[in-house]
C-alpha cells in the first residue's frame, strides 16, 4: 500500500513539477519570477475554507487564486498602481485570513509546506490530467507571451489578444499553483515556479531550448527531490525544492 | 514602346492609400493630438517630425489600433500595415535567437526577406539580445516585412547606424520603396534625413503644424513654430 501512495506521489510531482518548469520559463521573462511565488500563497484561504467545511482544498485553492489573478488582471488597467504592490496587498491580506482561519496548527503546516504522503489516485490523476491541459493550452500562446514580454506595441501590432492571452496565462498559473499546494505547499510552491526556468536559462541561446529545458528540470526535480527524502526520511515539500536549487547551481557553474 | 499618353495620366493620379480626419487622442484629460488631418499616397515616403513629446508616436499607435481615438482614420481597403516600433532594450540574454523571433511571424519566406534587408544567414542562430544595434533594427524590419505589407510604420529610424558598409537605415528604406512597392511612413529627429530621403514631411507639436514636400514645407517660419527656437537647416539637394 505504501508503495502504491509513493507511486502516486511520484507521478503528481512529476506532472507538477514539468508544467511549473514550463509555465516557470515565462513567468522569469516576464520578470513575474516574485509574482509567483506572492500569488501561490493567496490559495491559503480557500484551503482554510476546504479545511473547514471539508471540501477539496485544490477547488479551493485554484478558486482564490484564479479569483486573485482576475483582480490583479483588472486592476492593472484600472489604476495607476504598480502591479507588484497590488500582488503585494493581496498577499497579506490572503496570509492573515489564511493564518486566522485555519485553526489547527498541525493542517497549517500541511497547507503551507504541503504533505505529497497524502496524495491519492484522484489527486495523482488530476495532476496529470491537469498538467497536460497546461501544456496544450500553454503551447498555443507560448508565442504571443514571448513576443508580448518584448514589445506590447509589437504583438499587438501582429495580431496578438494580449489581454486574453495573459488572463489565460494567469488562469494557467493558478492551476498549476493549485496542483502543487499538496505537492509542496503554498509556501514554497513559487519556488518550483522559478527555479527550474532560472537554471534553464543560464544554459539556453534559444527559447525551444530554455522551454525544454525548465520542463525537464521541474520535471526531474519534484520526483528526485521526493525519493531522496523518502529514504532520509525528511520532509519531502523543502527537500523538492533543495534538488532545484542544485540544479541552478549547476547550471551557474555550466555557464561559466 | 511609348508609354500611351492616357496612362500615363493614370500613372501620374495619386492613389490615397491612408487619410486621416480629425484626429484626436488623449490621455487621462491631456490632449496628445488635436484636429489632425493628413492624406497620403500610395509609393511615398512621408517622413513625421516633431519635438520630444510632440505625439509622433502615439499617432503610429493610433493609426495602428493599439490606442482609443476619436476622428477618422481611413486606410485603403485591406490595406497591410507593416510596422517597426522604436528600437527596444532586449535584455542580453534573452534565450530567443533571431531564427525563432521571425518565426512567430507568419508569411514570407523567411530566406527571401533576409536578402531584402542584407542580413546574413549566420545570425540566425543568434540570440537577439546580442545583436548589434543596426543589426537589431534590420530584424524588426524583416519581421515587419514578412507580413508582406503594402505600407511600413517605422519609428525612429536610428541616424548614423552603420548596417554594412556604407548603407544606412534609409538608403535600405528607399531601396525596400522601390523594389517591393511600398509606402513607407516614418518619423524622425533629424531634418537633413527628411530633405535626403522624404517626398512628404508631416510636421507635428499636438497639432499639424505643415505639411508637404520638405523644400516648400519646411520653411524656417514653421520649424520655429515646430521647435519653439531657430533651427539652423540647410536644404540638401543631391538625392
Amino acid at each position: 500500500m505504501i508503495d502504491q501512495n509513493l507511486l502516486f506521489s511520484f507521478i503528481a510531482a512529476a506532472a507538477v513539477g514539468a508544467a511549473a518548469g514550463y509555465l516557470g520559463s515565462v513567468m522569469v521573462l516576464r520578470r513575474l519570477a516574485l509574482a509567483g511565488d506572492v500569488l501561490s500563497h493567496v490559495a491559503l484561504p480557500g484551503i482554510g475554507i476546504a479545511l473547514i467545511y471539508n471540501l477539496n482544498p485544490f477547488l479551493l485553492a485554484f478558486v482564490f487564486l484564479f479569483a486573485a489573478s482576475l483582480a490583479i488582471w483588472l486592476l492593472e488597467k484600472r489604476t495607476q498602481l504598480p502591479t507588484e504592490a497590488l500582488i503585494g496587498i493581496l498577499f497579506v491580506t490572503s496570509l492573515a485570513v489564511g493564518i486566522m482561519m485555519i485553526p489547527d496548527l498541525e493542517e497549517l503546516g500541511e497547507a503551507l509546506f504541503g504533505d505529497i504522503s497524502k496524495i491519492d489516485l484522484f489527486d495523482a490523476s488530476l495532476a496529470v490530467l491537469l498538467s497536460t491541459l497546461v501544456f496544450a493550452v500553454g503551447a498555443k500562446i507560448y508565442k504571443g507571451l514571448i513576443l508580448g514580454t518584448i514589445s506590447e506595441d509589437l504583438a499587438v501590432a501582429s495580431g496578438i489578444k494580449l489581454r486574453k492571452i495573459n488572463l489565460l496565462f494567469l488562469a494557467l498559473v493558478a492551476v498549476v499553483v493549485a496542483l502543487g499546494v499538496k505537492v509542496v505547499g503554498t509556501l514554497l510552491m513559487g519556488a518550483l515556479i522559478i527555479v527550474s526556468a532560472t537554471a534553464a536559462k543560464n544554459l539556453s541561446r534559444s527559447i525551444n531550448k530554455y522551454a525544454a529545458l525548465s520542463t525537464i528540470f521541474g520535471l526531474i526535480t519534484a520526483p528526485s527531490g521526493l525519493i531522496i527524502a523518502r529514504v532520509y526520511e525528511l520532509p519531502p515539500g523543502p527537500m523538492i525544492i533543495l534538488v532545484g536549487i542544485g540544479i541552478f547551481l549547476l547550471s551557474l557553474l555550466a555557464k561559466k | 514602346m511609348a508609354i500611351p499618353e492616357q496612362s500615363a495620366i493614370i500613372l501620374k493620379m495619386p492613389d490615397t492609400i491612408l487619410k486621416v480626419e480629425n484626429l484626436n487622442v488623449e490621455f487621462d484629460g491631456n490632449k496628445i493630438i488635436q484636429d489632425l488631418s493628413f492624406e497620403i499616397d500610395k509609393g511615398g515616403i512621408v517622413a513625421v517630425i516633431g519635438p520630444n513629446g510632440a505625439g509622433k508616436t502615439v499617432l503610429f499607435r493610433a493609426l495602428l489600433g493599439l490606442i482609443p481615438y476619436a476622428g477618422k482614420i481611413n486606410w485603403r481597403n485591406d490595406v497591410k500595415v507593416g510596422y517597426v516600433p522604436q528600437r527596444f532594450i532586449v535584455e542580453r540574454d534573452l534565450p530567443l535567437s533571431v531564427k525563432e523571433f521571425l518565426g512567430y511571424k507568419k508569411g514570407k519566406k523567411m530566406a527571401e526577406v533576409l536578402k531584402w534587408v542584407g542580413l546574413h544567414a549566420h545570425l540566425l542562430n543568434v540570440p537577439l539580445g546580442a545583436l548589434s544595434g543596426g543589426e537589431l533594427q534590420k530584424v524588426l524590419i524583416a519581421f515587419a516585412l514578412l507580413g508582406n505589407p503594402e505600407v511600413l510604420l517605422f519609428d525612429e529610424p536610428t541616424t548614423g547606424i552603420d548596417i554594412g558598409g556604407e548603407e544606412t537605415i534609409y538608403n535600405l528604406l528607399r531601396k525596400l520603396k522601390n523594389e517591393h512597392d511600398l509606402t513607407i511612413i516614418f518619423i524622425s529627429h533629424d531634418i537633413h534625413v527628411v530633405y535626403q530621403y522624404a517626398g512628404n514631411v508631416l510636421c507635428l507639436n499636438k497639432k499639424k503644424i505643415c505639411f508637404g514636400p520638405p523644400h516648400e514645407a519646411l520653411s524656417a517660419e514653421e520649424l520655429k513654430k515646430l521647435y519653439g527656437t531657430e533651427v539652423g537647416i540647410y536644404p540638401h539637394t543631391h538625392i
